[in-house]
């Protein structure tokens, strides 16, 4: 194996590497030895707090909550890919008065973290009898989601080979007409794993709704261990979920990625679910 | 709006702590990171596995998960129970934030290209010599916009804080609007353009960086 960083490693160095191996398996075994022990001697891996897990009612609480946030992430997502258009197109127009104030919106959306934009809304307009703290979440996200999807959209159109827009030009296509028929639907094949991650992005941000108690995972679990008083079994049960169901939809987009774009990287404007991982401008975000 | 005229310094009290929460935690997931990042791509398969796990496993865990394990979660098994609360924060944070910037250092050291060392090697550098001299000064440059990035959402990140009582800008906002419900839009606005000031701020350092590191090619 030859690396960037090391040379190929000689016998000595192989005998040296073994041994850093076993150290640190060693390590990894007394660290999770400990934890085990520390969980073991509080009782917290008992039956008796954990029961919930088999228990058939608080099964279907966690399924319905498990929906629930399924439901909001796909909903915003889809609100978000309107929104994601009618901006990301906008962004790309050629008329100033059009452009600017799109980039403004986007640029708006995409510096306010999603909290305190979810906690305004929700204060603002969901409470009482407002739209409540469900569609307070998913309002909240998709306006940030929005503004995520309007720049994938915008750096997708922009990766359709230069070529196309201006054959379709010369074929006497109208502006709109480029946009929708030739470019678009390439820049979709660009953009699909963008936007699963994206995906993935929003599903974590729903348990945002925990401090306006949206329905969700995380209410379902405050009710839980409110009532049982098995907080850490809960936040592991959740967590859980959380981890799998990301897990599954980060397998999709990879394979969505090798499927329609072969091996190169995706459009990562994904990181920490909120950044425009490797493309930064350095002045916007 | 009277009402956040007149306790201007609470807004900025609350902005201070958001300050403090980056701040720290941005440092401590540098360091963290970095060393995620230097067993992620060294020569020992466990240590690359394990932070690989780690990243994977926290990438794809909501914020929110780990400020309920900090802040609820661990409290309730018996640990953690008498740290404050600023400090349980930067623990929620730096351990979420670590694993990003593990994967933006990778990224930045994976993008020189291996010609680069193995041309160091020929004309007969050391190891020593071929890091500091040629490739890790190109990782850093490479490093530094998606690094400002984390950075950047970090700072957005330390917005969760609010949902476990550490009063920073966003639950200061909320103790506003809940005062002030005629003037919701303008206290909204108030602390939407204070977070934007810090994050234009921490980009256009990113940008400084960018271009006084910059080589010519």
């Amino acid at each position: 194996m030859s690396n960037v960083l090391f040379d190929t490693p000689g016998p000595r160095t192989v005998a040296r590497h073994r041994l850093y191996t076993v150290a640190t398996v060693l390590a990894l075994l007394v660290l999770a030895g400990a934890v085990l022990w520390v969980l073991w001697t509080n009782g917290e891996l008992d039956y008796d707090p954990w029961e919930f897990v088999v228990t058939p009612a608080f099964l279907q609480v966690l399924g319905q909550g498990t929906w629930t946030t399924l439901t909001q992430a796909v909903a915003a997502i889809a609100l978000a890919l309107v929104f994601g258009v009618v901006f990301g197109v906008g962004k790309l127009s050629d008329h100033a008065w059009l452009r600017w104030p799109c980039w403004a919106v986007v640029e708006f959306f995409r510096a306010v973290p999603l909290l305190l934009l979810i906690v305004f809304i929700f204060f603002a307009y969901g409470v009482g009898d407002g739209i409540g703290p469900y569609w307070s979440l998913v309002i909240g996200l998709m306006l940030y989601n929005g503004a995520v999807v309007a720049e994938i959209l915008r750096a997708g159109v922009l990766a359709v080979p230069k070529g196309q827009g201006e054959a379709a030009y010369a074929i006497g296509m109208r502006k709109t007409q480029v946009m929708s028929i030739v470019l678009l639907p390439q820049a979709v094949k660009i953009m699909l794993p963008a936007l699963i991650s994206q995906l993935v992005v929003a599903l974590k941000d729903t348990s945002l709704g925990f401090y306006i108690a949206a329905p969700g995972l995380t209410y379902v679990g405050r009710s839980i261990w409110t009532e049982l008083g098995n907080q850490f079994q809960v936040a592991v049960v959740v967590a859980t979920i959380y981890i799998v169901l990301n897990l599954l939809l980060s397998g999709l987009a990879t394979i969505v990625q090798r499927r329609l774009v072969g091996e190169t990287s995706p459009i990562d404007l994904t990181d920490v679910g909120n950044m425009q991982g490797g493309q930064s401008t350095g002045g916007g975000i | 709006m009277d009402d956040v005229t007149s306790n201007f310094d609470l807004v900025l009290s609350a902005f201070w702590l958001t300050i403090q929460l980056a701040l720290i935690s941005g440092l401590a997931s540098l360091v963290l990171g970095t060393l995620l990042a230097a067993m992620r791509v060294g020569p020992v398969a466990v240590l690359r596995r394990a932070a690989g796990v780690y990243v994977n496993v926290v990438r794809n865990t909501p914020l929110l998960i780990v400020f309920l394990f900090v802040f609820i979660a661990i409290p309730n098994v018996g640990y953690l129970t008498d740290t404050p609360f600023l400090l349980k924060g930067v623990i929620a944070l730096t351990f979420y934030t670590s694993a990003f910037v593990c994967e933006a250092l990778r990224a930045g050291i994976n993008s020189v290209p291996l010609g680069q060392a193995e041309a160091a090697r020929a004309i007969g550098l050391t190891f020593g010599q071929n890091m500091t001299n040629v490739v890790l000064p190109q990782a850093f440059r490479a490093v530094v916009p998606p690094l400002a990035s984390v950075l950047i959402a970090l700072t957005k990140n330390t917005s969760v804080a609010a949902a476990f009582g550490l009063l920073e800008a966003t639950a200061r906002m909320r103790g506003f609007t809940n005062n002030n419900a005629d003037d919701r839009l303008l206290i909204f606005a108030t602390f939407a353009l204070g977070y934007i000031i810090v994050v234009e701020l921490i980009s256009l350092g990113a940008f400084g960086l960018e271009r006084r590191w910059k080589a010519a090619r």
